[in-house]
């Protein structure tokens, strides 16, 4: 069985799993049965200031985005930090961790702005024993109307700022956690790391309204006829993390830097992609708020599963693997041609490739009238619109055509070479003649 | 309970008075909110979806399917009644298993169709729990077409006459509209009186009115109906009952399979019915299975239907002989009725087993029978009718019959599948090609 032993900035945890800071990690009682679930690591609800605790709202937190089934795939909030009282935190922080060693234990940060709050707040937070802190810059709801979280994380300079006096004023490695509220999400990881970051994390939650209710008009979740925007999570934001962090990871200036990449992540599959995309670990929320702690069991079974069937042994073996695929759109290979090709023994005729390709494609699929659906390759772009809506897998695929043979729809043969748009005889901008 | 399944002869009070209440009971209850929203998150939403090209009134499955799942069960009922104004007791009596849901990709796929069966109910029991109808007249065209028989043909035609503004009278023979969803269905897919609600409900459109008692050829005559209106449609079903054309077939406590179950259906009390210990039942289609598995429920203790070919040849659906057997109906295939053995009262069936190609083998068979329902098919009856094909009404796709002015559908008309969808169907068909000439 392959070893999933994680060692993330120095920090060790016996697998890449760690539970985000959330309201799952915001007490003892969670933690402790996250970690006799199986967690490899928690990243504590996070801490603000010492002094009276914010206060929530009292009515619903969380709104919902349900598909077929009413699967939960997306999640927002409009939970602030801890509510609790710093120093029971900080003793249950000790406590946990004393009693879990071999676990990684991170403590999440959201103090304001000034080097007396964090230089406050930092040796409290070393004196539990944690392994590292984790700086919230991305919490886009509550926290940022106040010049928190997110406000910070829209702010590079910022950023810079807050790190370094957290590298000054504490010993133990600095994650900074990324809002994907922003333009370009190189950014602030390039200040967290000017700053002097071990890590960064990311992505936090993105600005959502999930729901409208249409009796009241209040934007849900409702608190009293009105609403605010919260932050959505789940598998729905899976894709704009995976791309943020591939951002990070192939960026010179921000390359090499760690990365716990979080958003999303529901299976072991999800994680494995993450950290080909060059992320250390994982960290998880709305999989253990919908399926509680259990869920890790099948996260650890399957990649370790996954692992032994490609021969890794340890996560370092695959890490950032797909970094170096991901590229800009004019590098793609302008010469690589596919055709949809059904597989006729799968199909079970429901003809939504026909209506999708037909009404909105290329009217690249043939309905016969015994319901025989057939691509016309004369007409067949690859689009893959086909294969993203057959509810069968595998049903329909993309079959690369071979070098030398002439595309139907085109009339030119498939050339063998790799060339781009920057070489592209309609690209007025060509940087080569076109033959 | 004076007697139990074991009594000898046909008797009443076999079981005790919950027995009957639990056998009686819907026989798939009606799914809850909850349910129904669930089994309308597996349709697929097809292109040109095969389970619409199954059904005989086309109703647009798919659309009515989303229409539930995203909270609008009564515009899914309104798709649904548009194209089959009897989609509450289609939902219910249907067999879906070889229609729509057969077709249904999930059937390919997994095995499990989309419940569309239990969905439709869903929706139009919504809709129709509301004392509303969804549906509007137009400007009336001072047209007066009759129809004769309330059944599912008669009652499609008449509704969607009036909808397009036509004035309409309906003739029946019996007491009560509704035809074979009143009188000829098993008790156990339609309780609670929904016969009769849907007719009450479906009357709203107005522009309708039902005389009662009236048979063609006693009271009404065709040649009198069409010297009085504009046009006439035929929807009067099959009155007539083949014959056991047998030795002591004409014994004591053999009746008509279609009078059991009316009998049944009128009942107040079905513990007051009486039913044999030992029932055969002859025939292999809808109407003996509803019959045989009715005469289990009522408490007989043996219950054999006997069909001359094999099962795969029986017009009942698979659905159904599975739901006989579950029920202990036992299902006797290849044999053909001889003789009735008894003194005054049938005591013993006897049959002779049969080649698939229905040259008797020359062996016999007797069992106890002291109750034997006939289901043997149903005949047109009455003079003066259009000319027929194979014993019923000859029809054009749209009903036309070869009289001039008289359209029919049905079971009384030649071609579909004797099934309450296919009469409302052709009701609903023919009521459109009659507006056409009306309006030409």
């Amino acid at each position: 069985m392959a070893d999933l032993t994680s060692t993330f900035v120095g920090i060790t945890s016996p697998n890449p799993f760690w539970l985000a800071s959330a309201p799952p990690t915001d007490k003892e009682y969670n933690v402790r049965r996250a970690f006799e679930a199986g967690w490899g690591g928690v990243v504590w609800k996070t801490l603000g200031e010492a002094g009276p605790p914010v206060v929530n709202v009292n009515g619903p937190r969380y709104g919902a985005v349900y598909g077929a089934d009413r699967r939960l795939l997306g999640l927002n909030n409009i939970e602030l930090i801890t509510d609790r009282d710093l120093y029971t935190n900080l003793e249950e922080i000790k406590r946990v961790k004393a009693d879990y060693p071999d676990r990684a234990m991170i403590v999440s940060i959201m103090v304001p702005c000034e080097e007396e709050a964090w230089k406050a707040i930092l040796p409290l937070v070393e004196d539990t024993g944690a392994d590292g802190i984790e700086l919230n810059f991305g919490c886009p709801h509550g926290m940022s109307e106040r010049g928190m979280g997110a406000a910070v994380g829209q702010v590079p300079e910022y950023i810079e700022m807050v790190t370094r006096w957290c590298k000054q004023y504490y010993s133990k490695p600095v994650i900074v956690k990324l809002t994907p509220n922003i333009t370009d999400i190189r950014k602030p990881a390039a200040a967290a790391k000017a700053g002097g970051a071990d890590a960064v994390s990311l992505i936090n939650t993105i600005n959502s309204i999930t729901s409208v209710n249409l009796d009241s008009m209040s934007p849900e979740p409702s608190i009293d006829g009105m609403g605010s925007h919260g932050g959505y999570c789940g598998p729905a934001v899976k894709p704009i993390a995976m791309s943020m962090v591939s951002e990070i990871a192939r960026d010179p200036e921000t390359s090499g830097i760690a990365i716990s990449g979080i958003g999303g992540i529901t299976t072991w599959r999800d994680a494995a992609e993450f950290i080909t995309l060059g992320c250390g670990n994982v960290q998880v929320c709305t999989a253990a708020m919908t399926y509680g702690f259990k869920v890790v069991q099948e996260m650890i079974s399957g990649l370790s599963e996954w692992m032994d069937e490609k021969g890794h042994t340890s996560i370092d073996d695959f890490r950032g693997a797909a970094v170096p695929n991901v590229t800009d759109w004019q590098y793609l290979n302008l010469n690589y041609v596919a055709k949809a090709l059904i597989n006729q023994d799968l199909c079970i005729s429901c003809g939504r490739c026909y209506a999708a390709c037909e009404d909105t494609s290329h009217q690249a699929i043939s309905m016969s009238d015994d319901r025989v659906f057939e691509v016309i390759d004369d007409e067949c772009v690859a689009c893959n619109l086909c294969v993203n809506v057959c509810p069968v897998e595998d049903c329909i695929t993309m079959e690369a055509m071979t070098p030398g043979t002439i595309d139907p729809r085109t009339e030119k043969v498939v050339e063998p070479d790799y060339a781009n748009w920057t070489t592209h005889p309609n690209n007025p901008a060509a940087t080569t003649a076109a033959e | 309970m004076a007697h139990s399944p074991f009594s000898p002869g046909v008797t009443a009070g076999r079981l005790d008075a919950d027995a009957y209440q639990d056998n009686f009971a819907d026989l798939h209850p009606a799914l809850d909110p909850h349910e129904a929203l669930v089994a309308a998150d597996r349709c697929y939403f097809c292109h040109d979806a095969p389970c619409i090209t199954a059904c005989p009134t086309d109703i647009d499955i798919p659309l009515f399917i989303r229409q539930i799942a995203t909270g609008t069960p009564d515009a899914a009922a309104k798709t649904i009644l548009t194209q089959n104004i009897m989609g509450g007791m289609c939902a219910r009596v249907c067999p879906t298993e070889t229609l729509c849901e057969e077709a249904c990709v999930r059937e390919v796929a997994e095995g499990k169709p989309v419940l569309i069966g239990q969905l439709q109910r869903y929706a139009t029991d919504h809709l129709q729990a509301q004392d509303a109808h969804p549906f509007a007249r137009a400007a009336a065209t001072g047209k007066m077409v009759a129809v004769v028989g309330a059944g599912p043909a008669g009652l499609s035609c008449a509704h969607r006459l009036a909808m397009l503004g036509h004035e309409v009278t309906v003739y029946d023979a019996r007491p009560k509209p509704g035809g074979l969803n009143e009188y000829g269905i098993a008790a156990y897919k339609t309780p609670g009186g929904f016969a009769q609600a849907e007719v009450e409900w479906l009357l709203k459109i107005d522009g309708i009115s039902i005389e009662y008692g009236s048979a063609l050829g006693a009271d009404i005559s065709l040649d009198g109906l069409k010297a009085q209106f504009d046009a006439v449609f035929l929807g009067m079903g099959l009155g007539g009952v083949n014959a056991l054309a047998i030795d002591g077939g004409d014994k004591d406590g053999v009746l008509d399979a279609v009078d059991f179950i009316s009998d049944l259906r009128q009942a107040r009390d079905v513990g007051a019915l009486p039913v044999g210990r030992d029932v055969v039942v002859i025939g292999g289609g809808m109407t003996a299975v509803d019959a045989a598995v009715q005469s289990k429920l009522l408490g007989a203790l043996n219950v054999t239907l006997a069909y001359r070919r094999g099962r795969d040849r029986m017009n009942a659906s698979v659905f159904e002989q599975d739901l006989a057997a579950s029920k202990g109906v036992r299902i006797m295939t290849h044999v053909a009725p001889v003789a009735l053995h008894g003194d005054g009262s049938v005591r013993e069936i006897e049959f002779e087993y049969m080649n698939d190609d229905m040259s008797g083998t020359g062996q016999t068979v007797r069992i106890p029978a002291d109750q034997v329902l006939r289901a043997i098919g149903q005949t047109l009856e009455g003079d003066g009718l259009p000319a027929l094909e194979g014993g019923k009404i000859a029809v054009t796709a749209t009903g036309q019959t070869s009289v001039d002015g008289v359209w029919a559908g049905g079971d009384c008309a030649a071609g579909g599948d004797d099934l309450t969808v296919t009469a409302v169907a052709e009701g609903r068909d023919a009521a459109m090609d009659i507006h056409a000439r009306l309006t030409a």
